[in-house]
Parts: structure tokens; sequence; C-alpha cells
């Protein structure tokens, strides 16, 4: 089990904006009458995006009132699932991926980038606060080993040099293109496609 | 090789497009009323003819699955899942489905929901897929506008819906009840078979839980008949499936290949074989990190499919083959994965939770060569205490990749930790200075 406590700092107060209210109230109704609760996780998503990428306490209560459903039910969901940041991230949040099939193709080289670029440790500020890093357990990229993911974007085939300029660019605040940085398209086999070769021709 | 006009993922590598358009070049939605048409008897007799087995990682025949659901619907609605919450370490084909060939999975959701009887769909994708699930929903879209899907689809007087559900992180939520207890908008933590989701499952009604992979196969098996499905690969281990060969390859890649096919061809032929030549490979993980390892000797002549691999004692799972060659350490390796499922485990039942920890524990130290001679068997006696002692098949998957470490390499870590504390009273390691070992009667 992976150990999560909420930041020691906490905002007094949250609520959802009218945006945020209106997605909120869509995804609703994609469950049937009665069974709102299972909206929980698509809304701790919506207060996550509305505050910065992170939940603050006060955003699952307010879930909890909206959904009609006890707060502690709320707490456990938003402390049992990782993707949901209990305390403040960067803007730019970096996952490098270093589960074995990453590892064995050098996924701790981009490791030691994020420590050189963004903060000796996981988990804590950049010096212009803007960036975050962790390693997390496999993304599903497997075939595009090593990779990371910013925010919602996967790099893919990277190796330490890639990700230094990956980083570079983030810290001057632009956002790099996401995909594969070997040049292959999605997973083709580089250099070495024995399928399906006539409709690439085509 | 397969033939390419066996391959059914004509898109795999997005060669041309993925929308409603570019897919029905390739001959999805084909005839689909035809089949509906059909009517829900043939439809599931026709995928019992193909053999087909869920491509999720147990391999639990498809069409036998949908005839436990129940015949009539009654007083609770029926639901049809589909799982894409992929995260088994070296796994990525359902990702390319989602982002790829996303009509045919809708296709399949169509005549699959049909033949159990269900009007919603629930498509439960990993919330790091977020880019793929907007694709999906994307698709999603299209197929409304084009009346393939809602009231009345494709006029065969059949209602469906299809929403997407966001998972979170919880490589547990791949178990089909954590994944329901997910949806529900609880902690994913399984529950307890009987009763099986087929008849209580989702909200407490019949439920229905396909992979991905199984399910974007359907259409096209019911389009050229389960026949031509069975006749490609051996008898009960039919068909084609994606193979994702990651790890110390030249050329890692997904590639879609008949079942059965030898893993040195699979290695060889498409993935560019291993880095440094054959004669440096160590060990192949045959069917995601919880299958245990193969050495090089059984990989020479190992086929790829469900039986076979069980004879060796590993199993292929999800496809996913991960190549170790002798550069990497392997005990690290597994070490690693070790720290994979401690960091996963739901941490409901005791064994799991405590022992995923004390198995990541021992296998660091045993790769930096500190634990003592005895530990080694301790360390399989604790995977053995996990498997089989839990609510949901995690204690296996968790303890299978550490049993197979030792058991084809258990030499090599012994060598490495060939420390007996009793003896070499020098060595300063804390955690060793433990009561129970002074009551060895041989000390």
């Amino acid at each position: 089990m992976s150990l999560r406590s909420p930041s020691k700092e906490q905002p007094e107060h949250f609520e959802f904006n009218l945006a945020s209210q209106e997605e909120a109230k869509k995804i609703i109704t994609m469950y049937p009458e009665g069974k709102q609760q299972s909206a929980v996780m698509a809304l701790l998503y919506i207060a996550q995006r509305q505050n910065d990428n992170w939940i603050p306490l006060a955003a699952m209560k307010y879930i909890a009132k909206f959904l009609e459903m006890p707060y502690i039910k709320v707490y456990e969901v938003a402390t049992f699932y990782t993707m949901y940041n209990l305390a403040p991230v960067g803007k730019y949040f970096i996952q490098v991926c270093t589960t074995t099939p990453c590892m064995i193709r050098g996924a701790y080289n981009l490791v030691e980038a994020c420590k050189e670029k963004i903060s000796e440790k996981e988990n804590e500020l950049s010096k212009d606060k803007s960036c975050s890093w962790m390693e997390v357990e496999c993304l599903g990229a497997c075939v595009n080993a090593p990779m990371m993911q910013i925010n919602n974007d996967y790099y893919e085939d990277l190796n330490k040099e890639k990700t230094l300029k990956i980083l570079d660019k983030i810290l001057k605040g632009e956002t790099p293109k996401p995909g594969s940085y070997k040049g292959r398209i999605s997973n083709e086999p580089e250099n070495n496609r024995k399928t399906l070769v006539d409709l690439k021709n085509a | 090789m397969l033939k390419d006009q066996d391959r059914i993922f004509q898109n795999l590598y997005n060669d041309n497009g993925s929308d409603v358009e570019s897919s029905k070049k390739r001959g999805d939605w084909l005839n689909t009323k035809n089949i509906i048409e059909k009517g829900r008897d043939w439809i599931i007799n026709e995928i019992k003819i193909s053999e087909l087995r869920g491509r999720g990682g147990a391999g639990f025949p498809t069409g036998l699955k949908w005839s436990f659901a129940p015949k009539d619907v009654g007083s609770r609605p029926h639901y049809f899942v589909i799982n894409a919450d992929e995260s088994e370490p070296g796994t990525c084909k359902d990702r390319d489905i989602l982002r790829f060939e996303a009509h045919k999975l809708i296709e399949g959701c169509l005549i699959a929901s049909y033949a159990v009887n269900a009007h919603i769909c629930y498509i439960y994708i990993r919330g790091e897929y977020f880019i793929e699930g907007q694709k999906l929903q994307a698709a999603i879209d299209e197929a409304y506008e084009k009346n393939l899907i809602g009231k009345n689809a494709l006029d065969t007087g059949w209602d469906l819906d299809i929403y997407i559900h966001y998972g979170a992180g919880a490589y547990i939520c791949g178990e089909e009840t954590a994944l329901i207890e997910s949806i529900e908008g609880k902690k994913g933590q399984p529950r307890l078979k009987p009763p099986f989701p087929a008849l209580i499952g989702l909200y407490g009604c019949p439920t229905i839980i396909n992979n991905v992979e199984t399910i974007a196969v359907v259409p096209t098996i019911l389009r050229r008949g389960g026949k031509w499905f069975a006749s490609l690969g051996k008898a009960k281990n039919t068909g084609t499936k994606i193979f994702c060969i990651s790890g110390n390859v030249n050329s890692p890649c997904n590639v879609e290949e008949v079942m059965s096919i030898p893993l040195k061809e699979l290695i060889e032929t498409h993935a560019g074989g291993v880095i440094g030549g054959w004669d440096n490979l160590q060990a192949v993980i045959p069917g995601g990190s919880s299958m245990p390892l193969l050495p090089k000797k059984i990989c020479e002549t190992i086929t790829m499919d469900f039986d076979s691999l069980m004879a060796e004692k590993s199993g292929l799972g999800t496809a996913g083959v991960v190549v170790i060659n002798k550069d990497q350490d392997i005990i690290k390796c597994m070490a690693r994965i070790a720290r994979f499922y401690k960091h996963e485990s739901c941490g409901q039942c005791t064994p799991c939770r405590e022992g995923t920890g004390w198995m990541w524990r021992m296998l660091e130290r045993m790769a930096k060569g500190e634990a003592s001679k005895d530990e080694v068997d301790m360390l399989l006696d604790v995977t053995k205490q996990i498997a089989g002692h839990t609510i949901c098949a995690f204690g296996e998957g968790s303890s299978w990749p550490v049993q197979g470490l030792l058991r084809h390499f258990k030499g090599e870590v012994e060598k490495r930790n060939n420390y007996n504390p009793m003896i070499n009273k020098g060595k300063n390691i804390p955690y060793l200075v433990d009561q129970h070992l002074l009551d060895k009667e041989n000390v």
C-alpha cells in the first residue's frame, strides 16, 4: 500500500466554479438515479483541475455535500487512489515511470535528470515553484520505455539528454511536443516493420 | 508469420486514421445490423465455436462468460463493463486499441451488450490514459451522431449508451470486482466471490466484464465466422493476440501475431532480437509482471499460448513480453517488481498487505547481498503464505514472480547471499540480530 496523507496547510473554503458545476452535473447523469456516488471519482478530478492540481480537504467536504454522501467516503476514495494529489504539486507535474520494463531501459537516468533540473527530492517544488516530479509505477507505455508523463501527456523513448531538454523547455514555461522522442510513430517496431506494410505504403 | 489479411487490428500503427470513415473503410460497422438480427444465441454460439479466451490475463472462455448472464431481464437491469484499466507492467496493447481502433471496440460493445441484454455499457479507463480516453470519447460521439449506438442503434431496436469512467491510478481496479467497487464510487477493494458479477455485480445487478482486446476482436470473429478464428493457433488457444515486446530488445513494439507463435520467433522477427544477440538473453517475463519468468533454456522452445506456458508454471497473462538480457541484474529487476506490488496492494487482506512489503524488502537486501543464507528459503515460504490466502488473485500475482525467480535463479540468489550471521559476527547488519536465530539447533 502507498502511504498518503493530506497537506498540513489547507484552505478554509472550496466550492465549484460555474464551469465545474456544469461539468459535475453532466457527469452525474451518466449513472442511474440514486447512484450519484459513482460520480465521486470524476468530481474529485474536477476539483483537482480547478484547484491547481491538488485536492484540499474542503473540496472533499464540498463534494460530499454535492453528492449527498458521507464525507469519510469521499476521503477514503481520495486517499486510496494515487492520482489524486493531496498536497500542492507543480503546475507541471512530472511522473517518471521506473517499473521494471522502463528500469531496464534506463529510467533512472530520467530520474537523475529530474533531480538535476527540478529538485533533489521527489514531490518537492522546483526553485521557481512551477514543477515537481515523482517516481510512479507502470504507466502502460512499456514498448516506448523509458518514458514520463507531464500533466496529461506522455513523453516516450527518452534518454537523459532528451529529458534534460524537455525539462529546460518546461522550466521556461513552454509545453514540449508529446509522443516519441526517437521519431517513431506510436509503437511500431523501429526500422524493423514486417507487418501491415502494404497499408503503410498505401 | 500471420498473413496480413488475417490481422484483426489493421490500424494498430495508425496508418490510416482512427475516425469512423477510415474505420468503415477497413471493414468496421459492416453488416453489424445483420449480425445482431441473427440473435443472441447465434452470437454466443459463434463465440463459443471460435474458442475465444479472455485477453485480460486469466484466459476465461468469453462465450461461456456471456452465457452466465441471465437469459431474461428481471427486475434488475443488466450492465456491460469494459475493463480498460491496463496497468500490468509490460502491457500496453489496450492503449493502442483505445486510440487507433476505437470503433472496433464500440462495435464490439454494441454486439456484446446486445448478447448479454445490457442497455448501458461503462468503459473503465485508467486515469493515466486521459488522452486515449478523449480519443475514445470522440469516437463514441461520432458513433452517437451516426446512430451506430444510442436510441434504436442501427435501426435494430436496441438502445445502448456507452459511458467512460476514469480510474485514478489503482492497479487493483483491473480486478473485476474491484473495478465494480470503483465504478460505484468506493475504494477499489475486491469483493469475495461468489456471488460472481454475472449475477450480482455493478449496483447488485447482473454484470459482464470483459477486457478491451476481447471485445474489439468480437465483430471481426462474427463477420468472418468462429471457425476462421478457431483455425488460427492451437486447439483451445485460438486466434490472434497482440503481443507487447519490451525490455532489452533492439526494436520494442506491439505486434499482432497468431497464438502459439514460438517466443524466439516473436523476439527475433518482430522485435529485432535481443540486445547483444540471442546468447545474451537471461530471462523473459512472458505475460506481464505477474507471470513467473522463464530462463533462456525454456525460451528457446516455448510457444506463446495459455496452455504451453502453464505447463512451464508460467502463463500467457496479458502477453506483455519483457525481455531481460545478461546486462541486467535479475534480482534487482524482480525487487523492482516486488516494489510495484507493495505499492499497489489494496490493503484489504493482511497476507498481501504485509507480505508484499516483506518480499520487497527481502529482495532489495538480496540484490545487495545483505541477506543471510536462511532468508532465501524464508522468502519462498513468505510467497507461499501469500498465494491462495487472499480475496483476489493479487496474492498470486505478487508472489508468482518471486517464486519464478527462486525456481530458476536460486543458485544466483544463494551465491550472492551466502552470509551466515552466526559465524561472521564482524558484519554489522542490525536487523539480522534476531532472537529467533539464536534458537537454531545447529548453532
